[in-house]
């Protein structure tokens, strides 16, 4: 290092250790991220448990953008779904995929189609998927009370 | 209200024409279309999907006349509420323009009449009223275009879900903004 720079020899030391010092945080932050994960875990075991109001607030944001329960709208209405035969109301035109299914909604039905509705009824309408299977069950306890079981 | 309608009508017009090529070739991804890549991935399973995206953006159009006919609406929000629905006439014609492309058949939207009562507009007595339903509606759109995107066969109809959810995210946080609404406390509060 020329005497020129000597000086701010100290610096480059500092700015040395505070890389250092940065790499460790970010190996740390990296390490917990992948512990606790921000992402929702996909665990169709975890059906169990759902909060109805959990779920009332999940559905107000996650499913009335084509759902309501009372009326049909871009889909069928929920009020009354769990316990009903998939594709059965009359005055909704279901896609044929659903009206061939003889599927009942229940808690482990109602889990797969939130998964993947696809994987559980080839060639239906719906591609909305609901990673979240805590969501998912607070949805489905939801439904099962506003359908009176 | 005659001028606001004619208004809108021309605003469609103007729009379609633009849209009908720049848009559509931007929402389908040109490359994917013209080349091989389409054939590998399920193109019903695609079209599906973005038929209930176009229902979906029916419903929003027809809540957004409703509302700007209401006479609930000042003269500023009914500005606004024409614009948002401007933006969604916009995702409509290039939804309609890409399954057409991709060999399906639009979606109709329902009568009027139909959106009225599956709106439940008859409960709508106020401005705060309409703009709550606005709002519900365009997080529920927003969630929609976040939630299909796992279902796409076609990654560039993916991003696209993405970017129409957006759009429907800023709509929603403008409303919630004119409605006195906090912000979200926490992040990640869309899809998952």
């Amino acid at each position: 290092m020329s005497s020129l720079l000597r000086p701010f020899r100290w610096i480059t030391s500092v700015s040395l250790a505070g890389l250092v010092l940065l790499a460790a945080v970010l190996a740390v932050a990296s390490w917990r991220v992948s512990i606790a994960g921000p992402l929702p875990s996909d665990d169709p075991a975890q059906i169990t448990g759902g909060d109805t109001e959990e779920g009332a607030r999940t559905y107000q944001s996650r499913c009335t953008g084509c759902h309501s329960l009372d009326a049909n709208r871009i889909g069928p209405r929920h009020r009354g779904v769990y316990g009903r035969v998939a594709g059965s109301l009359p005055d909704f035109d279901y896609s044929s995929a659903l009206t061939q299914s003889d599927i009942v909604w229940n808690d482990e039905t109602l889990n797969a189609w939130l998964i993947n509705p696809e994987d559980l009824i080839p060639g239906q309408a719906m591609g909305f998927r609901l990673n979240d299977a805590q969501a998912r069950a607070d949805v489905i306890a939801y439904l099962r009370r506003e359908s009176g079981k | 209200m005659r001028f606001l309608q004619n208004s809108l009508s021309r605003r469609a017009m103007v729009g379609s024409g633009v849209l009908s090529a720049a848009t559509i070739g931007l929402l389908a991804g040109e490359h994917a279309l013209a080349g091989s890549k389409m054939v590998a991935t399920d193109t019903a399973g695609d079209v599906a999907i973005l038929n209930v995206a176009l229902a979906l953006e029916h419903e929003a159009i027809a809540a957004y006349q409703i509302g700007a006919e209401s006479g609930l609406l000042t003269a500023d929000v009914t500005a606004v509420a024409v614009s948002f629905q401007s933006h969604h006439k916009e995702h409509r014609d290039a939804l309609m323009g890409t399954i057409e492309t991709l060999g399906g058949q639009p979606a109709d939207p329902k009568r009027r009449r139909a959106y009225e009562r599956a709106l439940n507009v008859a409960s709508l007595k106020s401005q705060t009223d309409v703009l709550e339903l606005a709002a519900r509606l365009e997080l529920g759109a927003a969630n929609a275009y976040l939630g299909v995107i796992p279902s796409f066969g076609n990654r560039d109809l993916a991003q696209v879900s993405a970017r129409l959810a957006a759009d429907e995210t800023m709509h929603w946080t403008a409303l919630a903004q004119a409605l006195g609404k906090s912000l979200p406390g926490k992040a990640l509060m869309f899809g998952g």
